[in-house]
């Protein structure tokens, strides 16, 4: 096989991959056991793209008291309880820092009312079966996960003095009746009274798993929580603008890579006719890199990503002008070429540094949209360097030696 | 090669960025900087109004509700979109306001509303400034082991002209500071370096191989040879911001603005910023 041949097939096999990763990202792909759906399906989008809540709460304990890891942990448990009700597909409560709690909940039709259910303040209440109030979640002092005699799973109550006196007297009221334990109006355990309890330490029984009995603790837990959820930030977008917002930047990314595509094409020939295909390969492998590593796509992210788009070419510029200049000093197109990469490659180099130090300082330290617009500038300028070098430098070297093209000009000399 | 004197001209470049920067200072002297609810806490009510209408019935429904800090305006590509920035309100003052706006236009809806407290601001706040700080101590860093001293410190001035120029933008024309400027400060400061990096390595390689002309020469010289360089990567990054300015909607038009600005800022500065600067301070040096 002659070298020239040699050289087509390279190209011919860079195409193929192209296209490959194309289509996978189009229409999805499946290979054996692994299947990967299409781009419009997999990739995550942040809730100022799909509309949604996002709630930073801070608790602060009640006169008197102090805030522990236990009661945080409890509070998480109870914010989780109430955001299953609201059915969000995939929402998101972590913890922030000591005090705070952060809820995003991508998706969320009607804002106002999951603020009002995250917002409420945690009711814990015993009733009887006749419906009559025993005590509240205020005289619960504690609630663990234990394990009986039997090595079956349970919750050990605590009550203070007062939820003692007044246990005793509905025990003896509705004994082998149930008791229901709500949390915001929601039963979550009925447990049956098997004796009159009077020292205010009770245990409920019947429970499947310890999982089972942990979750339940935690609950009535948070339910007596002796903190006051105060709402510090809220954003809410409404699925329209999201829907709009998403639409919109996506013809304007679409818009800025079709000029960015004409420019090369028209300024730089040949070279920027391969600059361009390296880059829609860059746009592709972005998009797939963002897909295996699960990342949620926020506008600013978008903004970051069509802006590294941008950057991505200009290592292409910095080489080609290289390139052009060594031509005009009289080199041939494979040493001009050659000289063209080596004597760039500093300058790129510096220009990425500098940018990934900006994008990794606003990594840590920039707040939840940020972080998204670093994450794709990061991610973006890495990619750029194998895309803008390596793939332009292939495709560029072995155009050459297969002699497609010979004509100087066409190499915009 | 056809050279420009850029150098021996640098009054005028000089004038104008300073001319530039003190406006930029007097507005913030005269109605200080615009911060935005990120940093000050407050309210941000954005409704599709469903129809055009006067921002005088807007002004008049608020202060009928004793609401007297705010700021409305008109968004969205049929100006039928509005925003109203006020201090922090309450859920109930917050749902009067849409109820009232709803009663004079009944298509009215509310379609992204934000809340941030002042003590997320005031975090917020610091948070910016340790991050902006430790950027450029670590840009600092990376340019006095890139540079020689003269050099480097040319190279920090240039930077010192953008960020100062981004700021007067927001000054001048009064736009919201929200918490996506420490994304803006930190990209163009990272892209800005690049250009001026540019230049400076083309000086170095002509001053090995050029001896007998003057360091003027050699600037201008330099910046010629990389001019097309310069231009065309800030242009094809320009390119795509323009396009997600003027298309991308408007949530993000004053954060892509201040990026457009930041980096013609970045290019203008390492062609008539930082280069007229080092070749002043080399003039007073007799060795090459």
């Amino acid at each position: 096989m002659g070298f020239r041949t040699k050289s087509l097939l390279k190209i011919a096999l860079i195409f193929i991959l192209a296209a490959f990763l194309a289509f996978s990202l189009l229409y999805g792909i499946k290979i054996g056991p692994y299947k990967q759906e299409p781009l419009a399906k997999s990739i995550k989008l942040g809730l100022d793209l799909q509309g949604g809540v996002y709630v930073l709460l801070e608790a602060e304990p009640k006169p008197g008291q102090e805030l522990t890891e236990e009661k945080m942990n409890s509070a998480v448990e109870v914010i989780r309880k109430r955001v299953d009700q609201l059915g969000v597909a995939e929402p998101l409560i972590t913890r922030q820092g000591s005090n705070r709690i952060r809820v995003e909940l991508p998706g969320v039709k009607d804002s106002q009312k999951a603020l009002e259910i995250i917002g409420k303040t945690a009711s814990l209440r015993f009733v009887g079966p006749d419906g009559t109030l025993i005590l509240t979640g205020d005289n619960v002092r504690d609630a663990r996960a234990i394990y009986g005699q039997a090595n079956e799973p349970m919750v050990s109550l605590k009550l203070d003095d007062e939820g003692a006196k007044k246990f005793a007297e509905a025990t003896k009221k509705y004994l082998n009746q149930p008791i229901a334990i709500l949390l915001d109006e929601e039963i979550i355990s009925a447990p049956v009274v098997r004796a009159v309890i009077t020292n205010g330490e009770a245990v409920i029984e019947g429970l499947e798993s310890i999982d089972k009995a942990a979750e339940l603790a935690a609950l009535i837990r948070g339910g007596a929580l002796p903190v006051d959820l105060v709402q510090r930030e809220v954003r809410t977008v409404g699925p329209t603008l999201g829907a709009d917002s998403l639409a919109k930047s996506i013809a304007a990314g679409k818009i800025g890579v079709i000029l960015v595509i004409l420019f090369m094409i028209l300024y730089y020939r040949i070279p920027g006719l391969v600059a361009d295909i390296a880059l829609m390969i860059y746009v592709m492998l972005v998009l797939a890199i963002f897909i295996a590593i699960g990342a949620t796509l926020t506008l600013p992210g978008i903004a970051g990503f069509i802006l590294s788009i941008g950057m991505a070419v200009d290592a292409n510029v910095l080489i080609f002008e290289r390139f052009k200049e060594e031509l005009r000093n009289g080199k041939t197109l494979r040493s001009a070429l050659d000289a063209g990469f080596n004597r760039a490659m500093l300058t790129i180099l510096d220009s990425n540094i500098t940018t990934i130090i900006a994008a990794v300082v606003l990594f840590y330290f920039g707040s939840g949209s940020i972080k998204g617009f670093a994450v794709t500038l990061i991610i973006g300028i890495l990619t750029s360097m194998f895309t803008a070098i390596v793939v332009t430098r292939m495709l560029l070297s072995n155009i050459i030696s297969s002699r497609l093209f010979v004509n100087k000009k066409l190499f915009s000399a | 090669m056809k050279t420009y004197k850029i150098m021996e001209r640098k009054i005028i470049w000089f004038s104008i960025s300073l001319a530039i920067i003190f406006a930029g200072l007097i507005s913030i002297a005269v109605h200080g900087l615009n911060w935005g609810i990120d940093f000050t806490g407050g309210t941000i009510l954005h409704y599709s109004v469903g129809q055009s209408y006067e921002l005088t019935d807007i002004r008049k429904t608020m202060t009928d509700l004793n609401i007297k800090d705010f700021e409305a305006k008109k968004a969205g590509d049929e100006g039928d979109e509005l925003i109203i920035r006020t201090v922090v309100l309450t859920k109930d003052e917050q749902a009067k306001i849409t109820e009232s706006l709803k009663g004079k236009f009944p298509k009215l809806e509310l379609i992204r509303a934000e809340k941030v407290d002042a003590v997320i601001g005031s975090e917020l706040r610091r948070q910016a400034i340790i991050a902006l700080i430790i950027a450029n101590l670590l840009m600092l860093v990376y340019i006095s082991f890139r540079f020689e001293l003269k050099s480097g410190i040319a190279a920090v001035l240039a930077l010192l002209h953008d960020v100062l120029i981004v700021i007067s933008w927001y000054a001048i024309f009064n736009v919201p500071v929200d918490s996506s400027i420490i994304a803006v400060i930190l990209t163009v400061v990272g892209y800005s370096i690049n250009d001026t990096i540019v230049v400076f390595d083309r000086i170095r390689e002509n001053m090995k191989t050029m001896r007998k002309i003057s360091f003027n020469e050699i600037a201008n010289l330099s910046i010629v040879q990389t001019l097309t360089r310069s231009i065309n990567t800030s242009l094809t990054t320009l390119l795509t911001i323009i396009a997600l300015n003027l298309f991308g909607g408007e949530t993000i038009k004053d954060f892509t603005m201040a990026l457009i600005i930041g980096i013609v800022s970045g290019t203008y500065s390492s062609i008539f910023i930082a280069s007229p600067l080092w070749s002043m301070w080399r003039k007073g040096t007799k060795t090459a």
